[in-house]
């Protein structure tokens, strides 16, 4: 495959960057995304070019690093799909493709295509723990855990933190990741003591970096590579409610 | 930005059922009009419980105003450098155009209360006689005026469309087993709102009322 790239370049956190354009030949359709960009980087290198700076770690799908926004959508065309886990074969010989970094106040480009999600770590400082001390794993029906809960939790524990929910949300919240995380641990029996002290921190924290209010536009559960339901910010929503209307906090 | 839509959402209902009273004569819908006048009398002196209602109204339109502002200025501060590549959002074209229809819609009420609540605009415009102000201000060569009424309530049913929806979930009331039932009420919701409304002007301009 031949393609046609333009990549966002930007030297450093104050450098007022560009769209720049680049030729690929050779593309595999078998490559994942970030082996095309692989190759791209070695000739840009042996031609003496900075190569594109981008992040990326596991490249399985695991750890959220890998964040381009290809052709407008965060992660790229395919649903419930990393980036890293995109393959080349959903493009065609010829494309032009675009690529920039996620987009948002709360993420400052470092350079290129990367930049500081930072952010989000603040919000899981904020409430994303418990208390409780859980010493050695514990028999595994030592605590039941209602079915559904259990579920539910996990399904919010897929979360790998990514920020593409953030990257596509027209008001630039990052309410679909602090949702995962308050219900991860709300719904389970240990992140009952901290539950409702949590949500209010954690949409706080959220509120004070920076990031957009939700509108409930959906936009983040089709760009979140684990599907991360819209429901889970109803979730969250019924839990502010519940503490902030208890008086239980301001 | 739930609450004061749940509240206006309320009123549009009852409006619009009282719109409908139009279809059961002249003697009927002018003699509703002045018993919403009437509300709370001997209690309350006449218009009194109307003005509250509209001070209540305008209360509700301010906030809810007030809180898409401030919805709409921290997105645009969250997000200062844009997309150069952004193709048209993913999601609905009702949860797009809230902020925009928002404004139509305010344009709306203005015009309307202008029309046939005080008048100047209507080119009848008698007060205490509703009926025949409704069917003065929807003649056929008024053609225009019903078109903008209509595109006005159009974009009311997109608003409620994704409204309903978004306040339920802001609310905590939404889950993932019945979101989708609550999409699809929601949207039956918007277009009865839409019928309703669009049954009186259309009523008028085919001569079906006069
Ligand atoms: S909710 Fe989805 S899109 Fe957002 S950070 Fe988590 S995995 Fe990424
Ligand atoms: S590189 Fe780890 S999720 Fe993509």
């Amino acid at each position: 495959m031949k393609l046609t790239l333009r990549i966002w370049r930007q030297n450093g956190p104050s450098d007022k960057g560009a769209m720049v354009e680049y030729k690929v030949d050779d593309v595999s359709p078998d490559m994942s995304f970030l082996e095309m960009l692989d190759v791209l980087n070695e000739r840009l290198i042996l031609d003496g070019e900075e190569p594109v700076a981008f992040d990326h770690d596991c490249r399985e799908g695991i750890c959220g690093m890998c964040s381009l926004v290809i052709n407008g959508a965060p992660h790229g065309p395919e649903r419930a799909t990393t980036t890293c886990q995109l393959h080349m074969r959903k493009f065609k010989d010829g494309d032009t493709i675009d690529i920039e970094p996620w987009r948002a106040r709360p993420f400052p480009v470092i350079k290129d295509l990367v930049v500081d999600r930072t952010a989000f770590d603040k919000i899981i400082q904020a409430g994303g723990y418990i208390s409780a001390p859980t010493g050695a794993a514990p028999d595994a029906h030592a605590m039941p855990v209602p079915k559904p809960d259990a579920d539910r939790a996990f399904e919010a524990a897929e979360c790998i933190g990514c920020g593409a929910c953030v990257a596509a949300c027209p008001n630039g919240s990052g309410m679909l990741f602090t949702a995962a995380k308050v219900m991860h641990l709300g719904l389970m029996p240990q992140g009952q003591p901290e539950r409702y002290d949590r949500v209010v921190d954690m949409v706080e924290t959220h509120d004070d970096l920076g990031f957009g209010g939700c509108t409930n536009t959906g936009e983040c559960t089709v760009a979140c590579p684990k599907g991360i339901s819209l429901d889970t910010i109803g979730m969250l929503n019924r839990d502010y409610l519940r503490a902030t209307a208890g008086g239980a906090k301001k | 930005m739930a609450v004061s839509g749940g509240l206006l959402v309320l009123f549009i209902v009852v409006h619009m059922v009282g719109n409908l009273k139009i279809f059961f004569g002249r003697e009927e819908f002018d003699g509703y009009a002045a018993w919403l006048r009437a509300i709370g009398t001997p209690a309350l002196h006449e218009t009194w419980f109307l003005w509250i209602q509209r001070a209540g109204l305008t209360l509700c339109v301010l906030l809810h105003i007030g809180t898409a502002a401030d919805l709409a200025v921290r997105a645009k501060r969250a997000r200062p450098v844009r997309y150069r590549h952004r193709p048209k959002v993913q999601g609905g074209y009702a949860a797009r155009t809230m902020r925009w229809g928002g404004v139509i819609l305010v344009l709306f009420i203005v015009w309307h209360i202008l029309d046939l609540t005080v008048g100047t605009v209507n080119p009848r415009g008698v007060h205490g006689e509703p009926y025949g102000n409704v069917v003065a201000g929807f003649q056929p060569e008024r053609w225009y005026i019903t078109l903008f009424y209509a595109l006005a309530v159009i974009a009311l049913g997109f608003h409620l469309r994704h409204g309903l929806t978004s306040a339920l979930q802001s609310l905590g009331r939404g889950n993932a087993v019945r979101e989708r039932g609550l999409s699809a009420a929601a949207a039956v919701f918007a277009v009865a709102i839409v019928v309703g409304y669009l049954s009186v002007p259309f009523a008028v301009t085919t001569g079906l009322v006069t």
